[in-house]
């Protein structure tokens, strides 16, 4: 499945909880796609979506919160994994796009072709740890995970098959900080 | 010396409740302090960066965070000081142990002591150098700049507060 596709299958089921997006084109896909208040767009600082997943998490515990992740940002920062299953916050759904590629800067392969990062993350403690490859498990499995007690940790496998037409996310830092902290704080 | 209880004891008294980072000998009274106090959770972090993230997390989220570390995890922060806190304007209190300070500790903390001031300069970091007489002023000034939305770092030297280790 395109990533684009494995997005659209996700968005049916969010409704306004924060979702966490990891640096490059996952920013874009999913801005494009549809830009929401509750996204955090992480354009820099790679690697660091999960960390401000939890902390969100962990500061918000009645609310859900969502992390969009790449594998190659999972892989720059797997020690963020032993601190969310140590942490163990129950609202946080860990969602990985992996096209085992770092796609936004040509595509050169990560090692997530050969590294099972779901049993990473089952190892290190997640409550949960799936990894779907076909559209139409998406959808459902998203949907159990955001109902059950985290946290938990979705992989899913996509092509890499990123439109480069696709836009980039057009507000400020500032800007995006200032929509997601007002999106919070009136969930 | 400081208190590490009463210094802890102003910092929520200035509103922080949320404490993560990654152990130095010179912050350990601090820390151990923190584990100790039944109404304060420090939550032990991976890396220094991640730690930056946990703490950018929390701030939106609505609350204030601090984050303690050596200075050796500098380096590991200064892509997330500068491509998130600075530009996002994202607020954090950084509690840094200067190891390497005056030139006199390990080989591996000689080069980040002297180079720690101009790092922090260089990248636009705001700092002072906390000490036993002039924390309450160096806090106001640490919390005019969380008010601004700016992270602010506070330089501990060796021997500022208990040691336990
Ligand atoms: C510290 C750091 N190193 C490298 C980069 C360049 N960079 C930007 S996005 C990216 C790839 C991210 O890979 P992944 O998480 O798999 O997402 P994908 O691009 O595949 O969607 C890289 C290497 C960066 N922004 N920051
Ligand atoms: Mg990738």
């Amino acid at each position: 499945m395109k990533g684009t596709e494995a997005y659209q299958e996700l968005l049916s089921v969010i409704g306004d909880e924060p979702v966490i997006h990891a640096n490059g084109y996952i920013c874009r896909e999913s801005f494009s796609l549809k830009d929401r208040e509750a996204n955090f767009y992480m354009i820099g600082s790679m690697g660091l979506a999960s960390s401000i997943g939890l902390g969100v998490a962990l500061c918000k515990p009645e609310q859900k919160t969502i992390i969009f992740d790449g594998d190659g940002n999972v892989l720059m920062s797997m020690g963020t994994l032993a601190m969310i299953a140590a942490a163990a916050p129950k609202n946080l759904v860990h969602v990985v796009f992996d096209n085992q590629v770092y796609e936004s800067t040509g595509s050169q392969r990560s090692l997530s072709n050969v590294i099972a990062l779901e049993a990473v993350a089952k190892s290190s403690g997640y409550r949960e740890a799936v990894k779907v490859t076909r559209k139409e498990e998406v959808k459902p499995v998203f949907e159990k995970l955001m109902q059950s007690e985290g946290p938990s940790f979705l992989l899913i496998k996509v092509e890499p098959a990123f439109n480069p037409a696709t836009g980039r996310v057009t507000h400020t830092p500032e800007e995006i900080k200032a929509r997601f902290m007002r999106a919070l704080s009136n969930p | 010396m400081l208190s590490s209880k009463s210094f802890i004891a102003e910092l929520q008294n200035n509103g922080f409740k949320f404490f993560t980072g990654v152990p130095c000998s010179l912050l350990s009274g601090l820390i151990s302090s923190l584990e100790d106090a039944p109404d304060v959770s420090y939550l032990p972090a991976v890396r220094e960066d991640a730690a930056v993230g946990l703490c950018a997390g929390a701030y939106m989220a609505g609350t204030l965070p601090v984050l303690l570390m050596q200075n050796s995890g500098l380096g590991y922060c200064l892509n997330a000081f500068t491509s998130l806190n600075l530009i996002y304007k994202i607020p954090t209190l950084v509690i840094m142990s200067w190891r390497g300070c005056g030139g006199k500790d390990a080989p591996e903390h000689i080069i980040m002591g002297e180079i720690n001031e101009d790092l922090l300069k260089t990248s636009g970091m705001d700092y002072a150098i906390l000490t036993e007489d002039n924390y309450a002023d160096v806090l106001k000034q640490a919390m005019k700049n969380i008010k601004a939305e700016l992270p602010f770092t506070l330089l501990v030297k060796k021997g500022l507060f208990d040691e336990r280790h």
